[in-house]
């Protein structure tokens, strides 16, 4: 295994392409080791781990939990519900105690956007910082897990060393809040895909002429255009109260994945969700369920592409990374 | 009080004359200037006076006493943040001779009885008049009339009304209010914020907010409520201050509502421009101010709205927090800088060393019109024989890097630490005493004490 160390992943815009093409390719080396009758490395015997989470997402954590032990480490979970966070501690003494405690690394998820930058930055603890997902900001290791899922699909066992050049993607839902949407826009323009995003007109960020990719509100010519790529992300019941589009019935309509959608797609094509779906709202079951769907893959995906960051975070000499 | 000449009598160094030597006037001439008696005494050249203390003002140029529409002091009610006095020490430091005192604190100044509180306490610190802000809207609530003209007649004399931190949003109350302050020549100062357009808004609405993940604080939200508030000002023939302009569209809508003759200022903070949106990029909480940071476009905007008169006043929203509340999340943060240190230097960056604005726009955008606006007598009054003797002494030609020791009051959330800015503040003079003497802040008790002395 190569071991281009990396100090943070914070976000995936400040991934370069050889980075990033290369933590897929240690992610692939860590698939590997999943297929074995004794799944386990010995490399961050040692370490220690920690899951601070602020936002439920048992998804999620235990991902970076599976990942860290299948490394050897030592995992501490650290939940804010509950716990003294809930009573008021601020994220730096949040902080300080886990730097006290020895965490070698932080996989942090937080309500707030920025709040790993500033836990990275701030001083208050050495560990390598991994952002699980920060408000509305990005959540850098889910778009690793569906680059590698794509990649994995394209080319099979020949995936190391590929890129995605040319690859058509279209990501489908809300943009405003989707720290999903960012991470996968900066790391699929990175790795040389084309992304297209559509969504209803309020669930686009005011300002996105920077953005590299295109935009639309019509998923049905998204559909024809037939991209390699569909990717739907979850919708919040709640925005419907702060009106951002009148009901579920109309959103699923018009930018859900419907059964009648899911046929007109090209069988090569495949269909993509970060769970947890929301069946019959912006995706059908016979969508989900279907062998174009990459659901359960992107699971298993998730523990090899994180196994990969922790890899690449923590092992070897820290102070010379 | 009383500005009785000859205090030098008492034989206490409250009586002390400066003489002010070789100085540069805010219109480019040089003179000396004789400060006794708490008067600007004598101008001209080769001027002497038995006993004074002589400033040697080569290279310095002179102002009159800079007066702060827009300071939040934080006492009562959070003096972990900031007093009175500290706030005081921190204006006179920047130069400061007068500061209008925001009425957000806790109890809120919606009373005669809060507000000559906070009055008593200045006059007790005495390194500047504090002059209370009243409240619009009791305990800042937006439903009901706070009792605006027992302020008015209070001994605090109050002639400004803000509900700043909050928008007075309801449009019949803005109405009334606006009405109600004609009785006594008073003005709405308005924090011009539509509350449902910038729920839980963290930074400008554009494409920076929409990378970082931030909810966005649109433009238009500044700019509906000044549209608004113009409207009803003219309906009224009332007079209404809009609070730190933020955007390139509220002054285009200042711009037009001054051109109908309609009864209307506005004011710009230092760090709108200065500072943009770019510094949000690290997530680091000293930038998180409200309004927020905007674009380049919109600073410019600000620089040219100042210099053509379409905005009347610079005014510092000098807001204290502990560290705790920037020493986080950005989402946790509390919005506001401290500025009142830093503001004659950061307009001389922004405005003054581009060519924009000269020493003379400068004394009237930090002095005379603020003042004017604020109904406050004794500041804001050009340098001339008989003015009172408020003034500022500054060094436009010192660099320095803005460091935690340029901030006199108790708070260190300033955006300009390790900042590299021109000009620095010499001397500052308020009622012929010095506050500040070669660029040292006087001490405590014994500017109290001389105070004490000169209004008996």
């Amino acid at each position: 295994m190569s071991s281009n160390n990396m100090r943070h992943l914070l976000s995936t815009k400040d991934l370069s392409r050889d980075a990033a093409i290369n933590l897929l390719d240690v992610a692939e080396d860590m698939a590997d080791v999943a297929t074995r009758e004794v799944k386990k490395l010995p490399t961050l015997r040692g370490k220690t781990v920690v899951n601070l989470f602020f936002e439920d997402s048992t998804r999620t954590r235990i991902s970076f939990e599976a990942a860290a032990k299948r490394l050897s480490a030592d995992v501490i979970n650290f939940s804010a519900k509950g716990s003294s966070v809930s009573k008021g501690e601020s994220l730096k003494d949040t902080a300080q105690t886990l730097a006290e405690i020895g965490a070698d690394g932080v996989v942090i998820r937080h309500p707030a956007s920025g709040a790993p930058a500033v836990l990275a930055s701030s001083g208050w603890i050495d560990a390598g910082i991994i952002n699980a997902g920060d408000g509305t900001h990005e959540h850098p290791t889910q778009a690793l897990l569906d680059a590698f899922t794509i990649r994995r699909r394209l080319h099979g066992s020949a995936s190391r060393g590929k890129s995605l050049d040319g690859v058509t993607v279209a990501i489908v839902g809300d943009i405003l809040h989707s720290r999903v949407a960012r991470s996968n826009l900066w790391l699929l323009n990175t790795l040389g895909a084309e992304v297209t995003f559509v969504s209803p007109p309020t669930l686009v960020p005011a300002d996105v002429s920077g953005w590299p990719a295109k935009f639309g509100f019509d998923l049905d010519a998204a559909i024809d255009a037939q991209p390699e790529v569909v990717m739907m992300l979850r919708i919040q019941a709640e925005r419907m109260s702060a009106a951002f589009f009148p009901s579920s019935r109309e959103y699923s309509r018009a930018w859900g994945l419907t059964d009648a959608r899911f046929a007109r797609l090209s069988p090569a094509s495949i269909v993509m969700h970060p769970g947890p779906m929301n069946r019959g709202l912006e995706i059908s079951s016979a969508a989900a369920d279907s062998a174009r769907s990459t659901v359960r893959e992107q699971v298993a995906n998730g523990v090899s592409v994180r196994m990969a960051t922790l890899y690449l975070l923590l092992s070897g000499d820290r102070e010379n990374a | 009080m009383s500005n009785e000449p000859h205090l030098s009598d008492s034989g206490l160094s409250s009586g002390v004359p400066y003489l002010i030597r070789g100085a540069t006037l805010p219109d480019g001439t040089r003179s000396d200037v004789l400060l006794t008696g708490g008067r600007v005494a004598e101008l001209g050249h080769g001027l002497s006076h038995a006993g004074a203390t002589v400033i040697d003002a080569d290279g310095l140029q002179a102002l009159p006493g800079l007066v702060d529409l827009h300071t939040h002091l934080r006492e009562p009610g959070a003096d972990q943040s900031e007093t009175v006095l500290t706030g005081s020490q921190a204006a006179a430091r920047g130069g400061f001779t007068s500061v209008f005192a925001m009425a957000n604190t806790s109890p809120t100044q919606d009373t005669a009885g809060v507000v000559e509180q906070v009055l008593a306490l200045g006059e007790r610190a005495g390194y500047v008049t504090v002059q209370p802000i009243g409240a619009v809207t009791k305990g800042l609530g937006g439903t009901q009339l706070a009792e605006l003209g027992a302020m008015a007649t209070s001994r605090a004399r109050v002639r400004v009304f803000s509900d700043d931190g909050l928008c007075v949003s309801d449009p019949l109350l803005m109405r009334r209010a606006l009405e109600y302050v004609k009785a006594f020549d008073g003005v709405i100062a308005q924090h011009s914020q539509e509350p449902r357009l910038t729920e839980k808004a963290q930074m400008n609405e554009g494409a920076l907010s929409g990378e970082l993940g931030l909810i966005g604080w649109p433009a238009v939200a500044e700019e509906a409520i000044i549209a608004r508030d113009v409207l009803l000002a003219e309906h009224v023939g009332s007079r209404l201050h809009v609070c730190h302009l933020s955007t390139a569209g509220s002054v285009d809508v200042i711009r037009w509502a001054k051109a109908r003759g309609i009864n209307v200022t506005a004011e710009v903070t230092p760090h709108h421009l200065l500072l943009t949106e770019d510094l949000v990029v690290g997530y680091d909480a000293r930038f998180k101010v409200n309004p927020p940071l905007r674009r380049r476009e919109d600073v410019e905007a600000l620089r040219a709205a100042l210099a053509d008169g379409t905005i009347d006043i610079v005014a510092t929203d000098h807001a204290p927090h502990p560290i705790e509340s920037k020493d986080c999340e950005w989402d946790a943060a509390a919005n506001g800088m401290v500025g009142l240190e830093s503001a004659l230097s950061v307009v001389q960056a922004a405005v003054v060393d581009t060519g924009q604005l000269a020493w003379a726009d400068v004394a009237r955008v930090l002095s005379a019109t603020p003042a004017r606006i604020g109904r406050i007598s004794g500041q804001g009054q050009p340098i001339v024989v008989g003015a009172p003797a408020e003034l500022t002494l500054i060094d436009p030609a010192a660099r320095r890097v803005f460091g935690r020791a340029d901030l006199s009051g108790l708070s260190a959330n300033s955006p300009y630490l390790d900042m590299a800015l021109p000009g620095r503040v010499i001397a500052t003079f308020h009622r012929g005493t010095a506050t500040v003497l070669d660029g040292v802040l006087r001490d405590a008790t014994e500017v109290a004490r001389l105070n004490g002395v000169l209004h008996g």
